[in-house]
Formats: structure tokens, C-alpha cells, sequence
């Protein structure tokens, strides 16, 4: 998708998309609420400016492919479906609820979620299949995955891994969120992943690293994907698990924890949301 | 059986550009010929067998009918996560393929034993089972899976010798009467069908009229046939290579328990809960566990015997 002539205000989409996925956690109760905070700028690019992708033709056999790895990351995916139009804004209300928007993205009744996700390690292989039918039939549709950094400790995302670049999948990109915290502790101190980019390229995909909350810097890579003709992309964006709220950075608890009603209108004005209303 | 589902794919897939073939690295002598012939159908994810189904939920997703292959367990149980939430829970249109179901790949050892397969794959929403009793049905069986949209195990042998004197009418989830018979109607399923039709033959030259039904699917199953065997023979068995948890027998004693108006005596032929616990062939391994056609036979006439 061309890049639109105004530069967008991307921090204040994302952090509009933070409070959504805080304020659906909240009122759920429900857990993960960190993990939706990480990824949330490279989402609002993403959807804002390079998915090829209609909320009126949701499943328009061309359109880009959006899935999310890491599925436990689930309201900042129902909050930008929800901004872009694929989901009514009323269902964010229902997450987590009876008869709602599911704890992990789930593909039931919700346009817009291309797999459901929720156990590791599944989004990749199934986006090589994706990707490789896209080649085969010369189809110009791109397939991006976003992945966690404690994900890569299934084995799976690695067969699917040495899978892309043999088959030269160059309509294949993957974003790491590399917040560097994973379930229990800090990815260092539980499987380390260093050094990952030496990783990547040693697998032959081409690989930057980016400051995955620079959203200059997150708009350029997306839109210079493939990095190299016939070879998958891998962007390394380095992220802030709990990013925009200073007490959930980069802190392992709040992977559990959820927020009492009087740290709300704290977090709304530190997200600098002026009018918020969920 | 291979014989028969490769030359179905063959057939089929010079028809429809949609209908794929991905193997795990496996399939030697078998698969070159549709490789060749379509090489944009064809895809080797080398033994990466969780990779091989999520790629072929993802190429089923664009709208592709995807038969992944490759032998034993492989294709089951390595990746069955795939199997459930990608292919099963968005009912996509793939077809596992595991050759050697049982124990044909016997002197392999319990690596290479797929002896679980029907019961774990049963417990799947949206997954149909397809045990094709010889090469007949295996070519009948993956034509009709082919159009039969969503999740399909077909799960075949590498025994090339039909059963069948004529080609059968064949539908998935409608068992196929062998042979009618009065005293016991012996339902068989996969390659035991052969193994069923000898039982019966010992059977008859023992003044005992068996019957032989053909009970390719075992997911759907033919709930009518069993009934009707319940009705009009004095008792049924089951005959698989495979556990006795899970598999056809229990899901025949399912249905006897549940709908059948009057006890029927019923015995199950199975592998009993065991692992093998000796080297040995396919036909060596069916004794130990009392499987070849004589041991079934032989217990089959002493207890209707003693029911008599």
C-alpha cells in the first residue's frame, strides 16, 4: 500500500491501541497485558500504512496476509481490527467475555484474523504455505508474521525457517518483538537467543534490526521489504515489553498482573490520550 | 495400497491444478511420477513434519486440497498440534497419508509401529478416518476424499493384493459387505480385511457361518451396518491392527453399547495395550498378539462354541 502523503501521528494511534488492549485486560480481568504493549507500533504501522488489506473484502484472495505468532497478544489485535473496521468497536467490550472476542486470536466470526493462534510456534509453517502458494500461482500478496523472542524456543518456527529460505520466499517477512522477556524470566537468562541477527543470516534471511518503537525507522524497513529478491526478510525490532506504561517496563510480572480501576486515568494521561473513552 | 492412492493423485491431479502433494521426505518409488508430472503441485518439506502440516493447512487456507504423506507416526503424531489447530479447528482441506499403519513396517521396531493412530486421530472435531481394506479401496478411498471437503487420515499399507473380485460401490462412511453370514459378522478395518476373510474361511470348514464387512471409515462411522450385523448375525468382532483403546473397536462397542436393542457377545481383536516386545515381521508380530487369522479364528469357534 503507498504511503499516504500526511505524515500520521503513528504514536498516537498506537498508544490509542494500547489503551484499548489495557482497558479490554482490565475489565476482563485477564493476563498478558505487557505483551500487547510491545508490539503496538509496529501493529499501527503495519495496518496504518503497508497491509494491503479491506475490511469490506476480508478475504480478497489477494490481499496481504497479517498473523500473529504470538497469539497471546490478543487485545492489541482486536483493538487495531477494531480501528480499521474489520470488528464493530462494541465487540471489544465482549473480550474475554461469554459469547466474546477470544483471550487468543481466534478466528471466530471475527474478519480479519487470518489463523487462530495461542500455542507457539504454529504461524510460521503455515505462512511458508501461505507464501509458497502466493509464488507458485504469481500472486503479488506479501505475508508477515510477528513472532516473540521467547517463541523461537520452539523448534517448529526453526523447520519453518530453514523451509522459507530454501523455496526463496521473498514474500515472506517476520518481525521479532524482541522485548527480551519471556513467560517466567528474561530470555538471557532462560534460553538465550544471542547472537540472533548472526542468526538469521546464517539461516540466509536477510536481516535488520530495528528500534521497534521508532516508528520512522519501523515504517522504512516494512516498506523496503524483501531486503533482497529471493531471499525471506526477518526484521529483529527491539521492543520494550510494557512499552508506554512506565511501571509495566520491562518488568516479567506484568506478563500476570492486571491494573486496579485507579491506575486507569494515570495511564490514559501518560499515554497522552486527551478524550480517551473506551 | 500406495499404488492405488498414488495413481488416484496422478489421475486426479492432471485434472485439478488445486490438488497438491506434500511429502516429509518419504515416498521413494512412489511419488516421482506425480512430481515430475506436476512439479508446481508437489512440494518435500524434508522430515519436518510439523512444518509439512502447518504448510499444508496454509496452502489449504489459499484453496488448495492438500495430501500430506509420509509413514507410520510421522505424519500423526509429531505434529498432531497441527493437526488440531491448524487443520481441524479451521477445517481446512488437508489429507494426512501415513503408509504402513500397524505393523507393516514390523522388524523397524516401535518407532515405526503406527499402532495409535485411529484412536488419537478420532477424538478430532472435523476429521474424517479412512482405513482402506486393500488397493481397491485405497484408489476409491482418496478419490472420494479428494472430494470430500476438510480434514481426512487415510491411512494405508504397502500390500498391493486386492480382496475385492469386482470394483465395489465405495462412499466414505458406508462399510462394504464382503461376504453375509449368519452366526458372526467379523467387521475388519484397513489391511486386516484380508486377515478377515481368512478367519472366515477357517471359520466355515468349523461349521461356522461368517460373515466379513469392510469398515474403511471409521470416522464417520457406519452406524447402520453394525446395527444391522447386531440384528442379523448372533455376534460381532472386530479385527484391527491397532490398540484396542480407541480404535475401531471401541468405536463399534460405542455404538452396540448405546443403539444395539439386545446384547450382542462381541470380541475385539487389537493389539493389547502393549508395545511389541520382540523383533520380528508384520506376520510375526500379528501372531504375538494373536492377530493372524488362525489365533482368531481359533478363539472365535472355541467361545461360540461354548456360548452354543
Amino acid at each position: 500500500m503507498k504511503r499516504t502523503a500526511a505524515k500520521k501521528d503513528y504514536g498516537q494511534i498506537a498508544n490509542k491501541l494500547r489503551m484499548d488492549a489495557i482497558m479490554m485486560i482490565h475489565k476482563a480481568p485477564a493476563a498478558h497485558v505487557a505483551s500487547n504493549l510491545s508490539p503496538a507500533d509496529i501493529i499501527a504501522v503495519l495496518y496504518e500504512d503497508i497491509l494491503n488489506v479491506d475490511p469490506k473484502k476480508p478475504d480478497d484472495p489477494d490481499r496481504d496476509r497479517f498473523l500473529m505468532s504470538k497469539g497471546h497478544a490478543t487485545s492489541i489485535i482486536w483493538a487495531v481490527l477494531a480501528h480499521k473496521g474489520f470488528i464493530s468497536h462494541e465487540r471489544l467490550y465482549g473480550y474475554y467475555k461469554d459469547n466474546g472476542l477470544g483471550g487468543h486470536v481466534t478466528k471466530l466470526n471475527t474478519p480479519g484474523v487470518e489463523l487462530s493462534t495461542g500455542s507457539l510456534g504454529h504461524a510460521l509453517p503455515f505462512a511458508c504455505g501461505v507464501a509458497l502458494a502466493g509464488k507458485r500461482a504469481k500472486k503479488n500478496y506479501r505475508v508477515f508474521v510477528m513472532l516473540s523472542d521467547g517463541e523461537l524456543d520452539e523448534g517448529s518456527n526453526w523447520e519453518a525457517i530453514l523451509f522459507a529460505q530454501h523455496f526463496k520466499l521473498d514474500n515472506l517477512t517476520i518481525i521479532i518483538d524482541y522485548n527480551k522477556i519471556q513467560s517466567l524470566a528474561r530470555v538471557e537468562d532462560t534460553i538465550n537467543l544471542e547472537p540472533l541477527a548472526k542468526k538469521f543470516e546464517a539461516f540466509n534471511w536477510a536481516t535488520k534490526e530495528i528500534d521497534g518503537h521508532n516508528h520512522e525507522e519501523i515504517l522504512k524497513t516494512l516498506e523496503s521489504v524483501p531486503f533482497q529478491k529471493d531471499r525471506p526478510s526477518c526484521i529483529i525490532a527491539h521492543t520494550v515489553k510494557g512499552k508506554g506504561v512506565k511501571f509495566m517496563e520491562d518488568s516479567v510480572g506484568w506478563h500476570y498482573w492486571n491494573t486496579k480501576d485507579e491506575q486507569i486515568p494515570e495511564i490514559i494521561k501518560e499515554l497522552g490520550l486527551k478524550n480517551y473513552k473506551f | 495400497m500406495r499404488n492405488g492412492l498414488i495413481k488416484a493423485l496422478e489421475e486426479e491431479g492432471a485434472k485439478n491444478k488445486n490438488l497438491w502433494l506434500v511429502v516429509g521426505d518419504l515416498g521413494f518409488s512412489v511419488i516421482e511420477k506425480f512430481e515430475k508430472s506436476y512439479p508446481d503441485q508437489f512440494l518435500n518439506t524434508g522430515p519436518a513434519e510439523q512444518n509439512m502440516t502447518g504448510i499444508a493447512a496454509g496452502l489449504a487456507a489459499t484453496g488448495k486440497t492438500v495430501f500430506t504423506y509420509s509413514i507410520a507416526n510421522f505424519p500423526i503424531m509429531r505434529c498432531l498440534e497441527q493437526i488440531r489447530n491448524d487443520v481441524c479447528y479451521h477445517n481446512l482441506d488437508v489429507k494426512i497419508v501415513a503408509v504402513g499403519a500397524g505393523f507393516q513396517y514390523g522388524a523397524l521396531a516401535s518407532s515405526h509401529h503406527g499402532t495409535e493412530d485411529i484412536g488419537v486421530l478420532r477424538t478430532m472435531p472435523n476429521m474424517t478416518i479412512v482405513a482402506p481394506g486393500d488397493r481397491i479401496e485405497s484408489e476409491l478411498a482418496t478419490r472420494a476424499l479428494i472430494y470430500r471437503p476438510g480434514p481426512a487420515y487415510l491411512r494405508i499399507s504397502t500390500e498391493e493384493a486386492p480382496i475385492h473380485k469386482k470394483i465395489p460401490k465405495f462412499e466414505i462412511g458406508k462399510a462394504i459387505t464382503i461376504r453375509l453370514g449368519k452366526d458372526i459378522t467379523l467387521i475388519s478395518t484397513g489391511s486386516m480385511l484380508k486377515t478377515a476373510v481368512d478367519v472366515a474361511e477357517l471359520l466355515k470348514a468349523k461349521k461356522i457361518d461368517a460373515g466379513v464387512i469392510s469398515m474403511h471409515t471409521v470416522k464417520p462411522l457406519d452406524e447402520k451396518a453394525i446395527l444391522a450385523a447386531a440384528k442379523n448375525t448372533s455376534a460381532i468382532a472386530t479385527l484391527e491392527e491397532h490398540q484396542i483403546y480407541g480404535g475401531l473397536g471401541s468405536a463399534v462397542s460405542e455404538v452396540l453399547a448405546e443403539q444395539a436393542p439386545k446384547k450382542v457377545p462381541y470380541f475385539r481383536f487389537g493389539i493389547t495395550d502393549s508395545f511389541a516386545k520382540k523383533i520380528g515381521s508384520r506376520d510375526f508380530l500379528r501372531k504375538e498378539f494373536g492377530l493372524d487369522a488362525h489365533s482368531i479364528a481359533a478363539r472365535l469357534s472355541s467361545a461360540l462354541r461354548r456360548r452354543a
